[in-house]
């Protein structure tokens, strides 16, 4: 008879994953870890391939005919059209810097989401299939077999890249490892496996407006409901004006700020700044999205969604766009417009019309980003501001990946703040500015259904917000983008409740001196403020006086 | 308690046996990148799992009470709840720690010995059931979250379907009830 195995033996279970070649280990489809496929009428309203039913959770995806054909005809494409693609796929030297720098890999600790291996996950077909030593000595040289298996990899791993190219800051090489993400999600698109979150709002975009394809009427009537809170909040009946043809200024932000929770309390710090300066601006009902869900889909579907906003500029006839914030809307203009088209030659170089201030940089793009606005409005001294408005506020800002590490756009946000809050707290320095982590759910990942790996991603941002939370007491992480205001919400809900989410505009709406206001015992959001009413609002705040109609 | 004495003097080796059984269940390279990367910024999650095992160790050789171990606890099951882990395998950490106990206890032998052994492992057990608790109130939470968020869309969506025009019966209640200025249900 055998002994009875005693409780330590018993107690020796190994948890211990398996050593096995990355190769040999399949993407795991847990639900909650990744989104629903795109539904066959956006396919076909998009004019993409292999519209159908399907779940990544089915064991049969309904690969189209030939799709292994398809697939590598369309990396031989690429692979001639973009020469970046082509040396990411051959300089990797596999040195390990990008490893340990994905928020998905520090949330997640699986070792696919080391950017290096996610990029792997496409150089072994490119090695296999258009390399001589790949052709030859096959696994020797790191390449494998395309199978179906592969694609469900890609599927797996390249929507669990945000794109957000923190690993690129530290490549010694300069490798845009989410420009291999990028790829990655072309060629899905080719044989129909791609999501629903990213291709509808890209389809409504394109049809309607918007990513929520909220018609003209609806948008408008959106405003207006904001125009009804800034009154009840700050006692002043704004007036926005939508497609006024001959406006000096057309203003585009993200739907998200007309709809969203908390987007909307940055939407009315907008509002009431222009109603404040009587600013020739006008809103669009047609150009009424900022965001480019193109970018996550192709290089064709991000230039037909960029082009739209110049369109309306010129069919408005207004001299310059002005931006709200926006994460990817920004990194489209800053580093991928210039690649689709000559410019929009009827648009001027923009031109503050309250300070004189020529905005040289953007002679390219017509178009520059709220936060520059206001910096020049306050740094010439031409705003009011009360920052005890936002006393109960002790704030800290996150970086969007976009602006930050896609514009370089770090300085303009924070004198923002400093100018509008008196409580502002850095997170550590190597968790902001270029090296900012992402919010997890960047690229179209914000939706509900892949809840569970948005908490895994957005794990690296949060614990930096904890500890700041911890040592300065901050309650409330300003940032300048939608789909950050929208997911940081979700995320702090799980990680660290005490914190809220806000816009830096929010805050000047709270901070900003209007003629004829109320007692303003409420901030936008309607909680009540410590400010004594009888008090006389300071000097204007800000720092020393710019040369007015010097350059930005 | 005379077992207590020889795991408060073994500390730090039964820490790091703690640890590095918690980092071996993930995979790859993972383990050796948790216990090497010292930045806590840069390795969140090894910092999260070793801040929370040692104040678990420390609580549960000083009797501290469950209030005290839960957010050292929670320190490590909110991560481990969303991670690649079946329920099981989440929480399975805190047993870990008896088989340690046992290897750690100095090589004595006795009925004292076994009573005070038994008294350790009761404490682990009570830690586990926190354990389990403590999972199940983050998955809630994680569906709590989906669900509010789900609701956001509907309600901003309602709420411009159903405003009455300014001045209209019903606006001003309309205002104030309006759930733009609620807490939020789920904080």
């Amino acid at each position: 008879m055998a002994a009875t195995p005693k409780p330590e033996e018993l107690q020796q279970i190994d948890y211990t994953p398996p050593e096995k070649e990355w190769m040999e280990v399949p993407p795991s489809f847990k639900p909650g870890t990744w989104c629903y496929a795109g539904k066959p009428q956006i396919l076909e309203y998009l004019g993409l391939p292999n519209p159908r039913k399907w779940s990544p959770a089915d064991e049969d995806w309904k690969f189209p005919d030939n799709w292994k054909n398809t697939i590598l005809e369309g990396i031989r494409e690429r692979l001639l059209k973009f020469r970046s693609f082509h040396l990411f796929m051959d300089i990797c030297v596999r040195c390990g810097a990008c490893a340990d720098k994905c928020h998905f890999y520090l949330g997640s600790g699986d070792p696919k989401n080391m950017p290096v291996l996610r990029a792997e996950l496409l150089r072994s077909i490119y090695r296999r299939e258009f390399t001589l030593t790949g052709k030859i000595f096959k696994k020797m040289a790191g390449g494998r077999e395309l199978t179906e298996e592969v694609i469900k990899e890609w599927f797996s791993y390249f929507y669990q890249c945000t794109e957000c190219r923190r690993c690129s800051v530290f490549c010694p090489y300069g490798i845009d490892t989410a420009e291999i993400t990028m790829m990655g999600r072309e060629l899905l698109h080719l044989i129909g496996m791609n999501t629903n979150w990213i291709l509808e709002p890209a389809a409504n975009c394109y049809r309607m407006g918007n990513h929520l394809g909220i018609q003209p009427h609806a948008f408008k009537d959106s405003l207006l409901g904001l125009v009804e809170d800034i009154e009840m909040e700050t006692g002043i009946k704004v007036d926005p004006s939508f497609n006024r043809k001959g406006a000096e200024i057309l203003f585009i932000t993200p739907s998200a700020d007309v709809f969203a929770m908390p987007a909307i309390f940055t939407m009315m710090g907008y509002m009431m700044l222009f109603h404040h300066l009587d600013l020739d601006v006008t809103f669009s009902t047609y150009a009424s999205e900022g965001g480019n869900f193109g970018l996550f889909t192709s290089h064709e579907m991000q230039k037909r969604l960029n082009y739209k906003m110049y369109a309306e500029a010129k069919r408005l006839g207004v001299k310059w766009i002005l931006g709200g914030e926006c994460g990817h809307m920004w990194r489209v203009i800053h580093q991928y417009m210039g690649t689709h088209w000559d410019g929009c030659d009827e648009l001027e170089v923009p031109v503050s019309p309250v300070t004189g201030t020529r905005f040289e940089h953007a002679k390219f793009t017509k178009m520059i980003h709220i936060c520059e606005f206001t910096a020049d409005l306050i740094k010439n001294n031409k705003l009011k501001l009360n920052p005890k408005r936002n006393d109960p506020y002790r704030v800290t800002f996150h970086d969007s990946c976009n602006p930050a590490r896609g514009m370089g756009f770090f300085e303009e946000p924070r004198y923002v703040i400093e100018n509008v809050a008196n409580n502002f707290f850095e997170m550590p320095e190597n968790t902001i500015r270029e090296q900012t982590f992402c919010c997890g759910a960047g690229t179209g990942l914000n939706t509900d259904e892949f809840m569970e790996m948005r908490m895994r991603g957005g794990y690296p941002r949060a614990s930096a917000l904890k500890y700041v939370a911890g040592k300065h007491d901050v309650n409330l992480m300003a940032t300048i983008c939608a789909i950050d205001k929208a997911t940081l919400d979700a995320l702090v809900k799980y990680w660290i409740p005490e914190v809220e989410i806000g816009g830096v505009h929010e805050l000047v709406g709270n901070a900003l001196e209007m003629e004829g206001q109320n007692d303003r015992e409420t901030n936008l959001r309607g909680e009540p403020l410590p400010v004594e009413p009888s008090e006389s609002p300071p000097a204007a705040e800000g720092g020393e006086a710019g040369a007015e109609g010097g350059e930005a | 308690m005379e077992i207590t004495g020889i795991l408060k003097e073994r500390k730090k080796d039964v820490l790091d046996r703690w640890f590095q059984e918690v980092a071996d269940t993930y995979p790859g390279e993972t383990p050796r990148f948790l216990r090497n990367k010292a930045d806590r910024f840069a390795n969140p999650l090894g910092h999260a799992v070793r801040q929370g095992l040692e104040g678990l160790l420390n609580g549960l050789l000083s009797g501290a009470g469950d209030d005290e171990l839960a957010p050292h606890l929670d320190e490590i099951v909110r991560i481990r709840a969303v991670q690649e882990f079946s329920p099981s395998e989440a929480v399975r950490f805190v047993f870990q720690l008896k088989g340690i106990v046992r290897e750690e206890h100095g090589g004595r032998s006795g009925e004292a010995l076994a009573d005070e052994l038994s008294e350790m492992e009761t404490r682990i057990d009570r830690l586990a059931l926190l354990a389990f608790d403590n999972y199940m109130s983050c998955r809630e939470r994680l569906f709590e979250i989906r669900v509010k968020e789900l609701k956001d869309t509907i309600s901003v969506q309602a709420r411009n379907t159903w405003r009455p025009a300014a001045g209209e019966a019903g606006s001003e209640t309309f205002q104030k009830r309006n759930d733009r200025r609620g807490k939020d249900e789920a904080r």
